[in-house]
């Protein structure tokens, strides 16, 4: 419980600068758009109408989208704009907590009584000081509303940025999720939602205090909220040089080789940090683009996906091939396998392939009419699953995605009949899981390979901490550290089965 | 402090709204400086809109207006408008300022860092007590808000008053109270008042000079005399026959 704890006030400093900026940012640019839009209507229908468009877009493909927008961006002025992390965190953010703010100021301004309107003009105020003296404080208590609800959602929304490596409250969440650590899952959504009410709290202080004309109330308030973001700035800000920076994609066993990793470099003298749950396509472009130093990717993952073969050539040819396109076109250091293989293997449970004589995949097409297919989030999307479907003319009754640790309970449970499994998943033995043989050889091997960012490439004493990686893990070994962490009595943090893997490497 | 009255002139002065409205068709005329002018008409006879012409709430379609042979459009409308009061039925005092604030606007635009003393000046000048400086508006009964509407415009000794149905919203009792206190104010302190209102009777008996307004043209101008005796044409003699009945039957009543 308190290990769970241990890690959210680092977080929730990252999540409450983070959801800062953006409504900053958010209120810089709403602002400005809700005076315009009082003064054209054109201007307030399409400010409005893309403000509205925003919301429509679900939050986590928004922050998706920055990545591969920065990317083309930065490419297009001759680099240095970060795909990855607080940037396109940041923007995404501040473009939901527009719509609040823009559509409190306009509906404001345009309910604003017109005889006092007339009285400010009859006056000899000019627009300005139309807008200063009169407008701007009558429209301040409707605006602090839209702020107070801006500022709910961006702390809510926060919570994803983890997806595109932002450090936030959601590392907890989705790493929680992963590993089915729910007391991890709890806490950060305990600090999330506490976070959310307590600014909601001050901003409606400050409201109060601006509808009741009550200016120490307002500022009290607003200077609480700016002390405890100047108390976030202080420790987690910004990174010192030097500091490492491991990745890790949204599974168990990214985790776990993360902190194994991690482990190392700190034991070499390194500063480590970690940004874990990064997507799949995600994380190469990260590496390769310097915004981590170090992660574990699979041979056929990057075969497939960013190189585009469809052909299957032996595990060590693609290791090979993976490792000299990855140097040539990206400048990517392949130091070697770890020595274990994470494929994606068809699986179904043991007594059922039995009974229905089930032993490959060849066996599987006969009857795939009748079973039903449960997969993780991006298998039916992926071209493994195109080359396996038309090598074998497979055709499920249904086929439906899971969380990965939801893929295992379905088929456990008898609501699904085949999965993908990873063949270095624990709960295949534990499960007595049955795996399907690929007589026709349709699918890649998947070496996990440890990859470096290019500015490692000279980095001998970096290289030399992790070359006793190279080739030491058996595929026993790590299905015993997954399993760890994956079931459902006594499990392991990824931390804790990552010291229980280093001390089988036997160093 | 004695105030520079100020003339006004009307040069074939013409509004028409978007949509082929004529508001105002040509009205030429002069208000010398000094003179309290009652602006009588039934709703929709332009009248409200040929005062706004003078501030420049409204500018006219065709022809100009000229204050003291200067023309309104020669300068930038807020300038224009610091020199002019502007009081009307809806008020418009500013919510989130007190009493005291709202008296101070035209002088803290024009400047003024210590309008203090100015503002209680002003308060007794439209017969409030000073104490209710710190209140907000809305603490006020209407016909106390009107006249700090009154002590608002005159901040800044305008010398030229528009007042646009100014006791319109207002019960009869303050409604009269308030049409003396004006009238005192306007000989007091020297003002032009070019005062708009559909009321005949108040017309009559606080202005020097009476304009009467049908579809957007002055159809009669004469003094309160003149009109009660009938001088002033048809269209005037209508709108006078109305307090006159009144009060014979009042006075019937009486006996």
């Amino acid at each position: 419980m308190t290990a769970a704890f241990a890690r959210v006030p680092e977080l929730l400093a990252q999540h409450l600068l983070l959801a800062f900026a953006a409504l900053l940012l958010g209120l810089l640019v709403a602002l400005p758009l809700a005076v315009l839009s009082s003064r054209s209507r054109a201007v307030g229908r399409i400010a409005l109408g893309f403000a509205s468009l925003i919301q429509t877009i679900p939050s986590l493909a928004l922050l998706a989208l920055f990545y591969p927008i920065l990317l083309w961006l930065s490419a297009l002025v001759g680099g240095g704009i970060p795909a990855l992390g607080f940037l396109p965190s940041l923007l995404a953010l501040s473009l939901y907590a527009l719509l609040p703010i823009l559509r409190n100021g306009v509906t404001g301004l345009a309910n604003l009584d017109p005889a006092v309107l007339e009285a400010a003009d009859a006056m000899g105020m000019t627009r300005n000081q139309r807008l200063w003296l009169v407008e701007a404080p009558l429209v301040a208590p409707v605006l602090m509303a839209g702020i107070r609800t801006a500022a709910v959602w961006t702390i809510g929304a926060a919570t994803l940025s983890t997806t595109v490596g932002q450090p936030s409250l959601g590392d907890l969440i989705f790493a929680g999720l992963q590993t089915q650590n729910w007391t991890l899952v709890l806490a950060g959504c305990v600090a999330a939602a506490g976070l959310a009410l307590g600014v909601d709290a001050l901003l409606g202080l400050a409201e109060h205090g601006i509808a009741r004309r009550r200016r120490g109330l307002v500022w009290a308030s607003l200077a609480t909220l700016l002390v405890a973001a100047a108390v976030a700035l202080a420790p987690a800000w910004p990174a010192p040089r030097g500091t490492v920076t491991i990745g890790a994609k949204g599974f168990s066993e990214q985790y776990i080789l993360a902190r194994l990793i991690g482990h190392r470099l700190e034991d070499a003298g390194y500063a480590v940090r970690y940004r874990e749950g990064l997507g799949s396509a995600v994380a190469f472009g990260a590496l390769a683009a310097g915004d981590i130093d170090v992660y574990v990717d699979y041979s056929g993952t990057l075969w497939t996906n960013q190189m585009h073969r469809t052909d299957v050539p032996p595990r060590a040819a693609i290791v090979d091939g993976v490792a000299r396109w990855a140097k040539t076109r990206h400048g990517v250091i392949l130091l070697g396998s770890l020595g274990f293989e994470n494929a994606y293997a068809f699986a179904m449970r043991g007594d059922d392939a039995r009974r229905r004589g089930i032993r490959s995949l060849d066996d599987l097409a006969g009857q795939a009419g009748e079973l039903d297919f449960a997969t993780d989030v991006e298998f039916l999307e992926r071209p493994e699953w195109a080359a396996v479907r038309s090598a074998y003319g497979l055709a499920f009754k249904s086929a439906r995605p899971y969380q990965p640790t939801f893929m295992y309970r379905a088929l456990a449970s008898g609501e699904a009949d085949v999965i993908p499994a990873f063949s270095s998943d624990g709960r295949i033995a534990a499960d007595k899981l049955a795996i399907l043989a690929d007589p026709r050889g349709a699918i890649p091997g998947y070496d996990a390979i440890l990859l470096l960012a290019p500015r490692r490439a000279g980095d001998a004493r970096f290289q030399a901490a992790l070359r006793p990686l190279i080739g030491a893990i058996p595929v026993e070994k790590m299905r015993e550290a997954n399993y760890r962490v994956d079931r459902d009595t006594a499990k392991q943090s990824p931390d804790q089965a990552a010291r229980w893997l280093a001390d089988g490497l036997g160093r | 402090m004695p105030e520079q009255s100020r003339s006004v002139t009307f040069k074939n002065v013409s509004k028409t709204y978007a949509g082929g409205v004529k508001a105002v068709d040509g009205v030429s005329l002069e208000v010398s400086g000094g003179c309290f002018v009652a602006l009588v008409g039934a709703s929709g006879s332009g009248k409200s809109t040929l005062l706004k012409t003078v501030n420049r709430l409204v500018d006219p379609s065709a022809g100009e207006v000229l204050i003291d042979g200067a023309p309104v459009a020669a300068e930038p409308p807020h300038l224009l408008r610091r020199r002019i009061g502007y009081v009307f039925q809806n008020i418009g005092l500013f919510p989130h300022m007190t009493v005291a604030q709202n008296v101070a606007i035209g002088l803290k635009l024009a400047g003024e860092r210590e309008p203090a003393a100015r503002v209680a000046e002003l308060l007794a000048l439209v017969e409030l007590d000073p104490a209710l400086g710190a209140r907000m508006p809305d603490a006020l009964s209407g016909g106390q808000r009107q006249r700090v509407g009154v002590a608002r415009a005159l901040a800044c000794s305008p010398g030229l008053l528009l007042m646009d149905e100014p006791f319109g919203a207002l019960d009869p009792v303050t409604r009269d109270g308030l049409g003396k206190a004006i009238r005192a104010l306007h000989a007091r302190i020297g003002l032009t008042t070019i005062l708009v209102t559909h009321d005949m009777a108040e017309a009559l008996l606080l202005a020097d000079r009476v304009l009467v307004m049908a579809a957007g043209r002055i159809v009669a101008d004469a003094t309160p005399r003149d009109l009660l005796a009938g001088k002033a044409g048809g269209a005037a003699d209508a709108l006078v026959a109305v307090p006159r009945e009144q009060a014979r039957r009042l006075a019937a009543l009486g006996e």
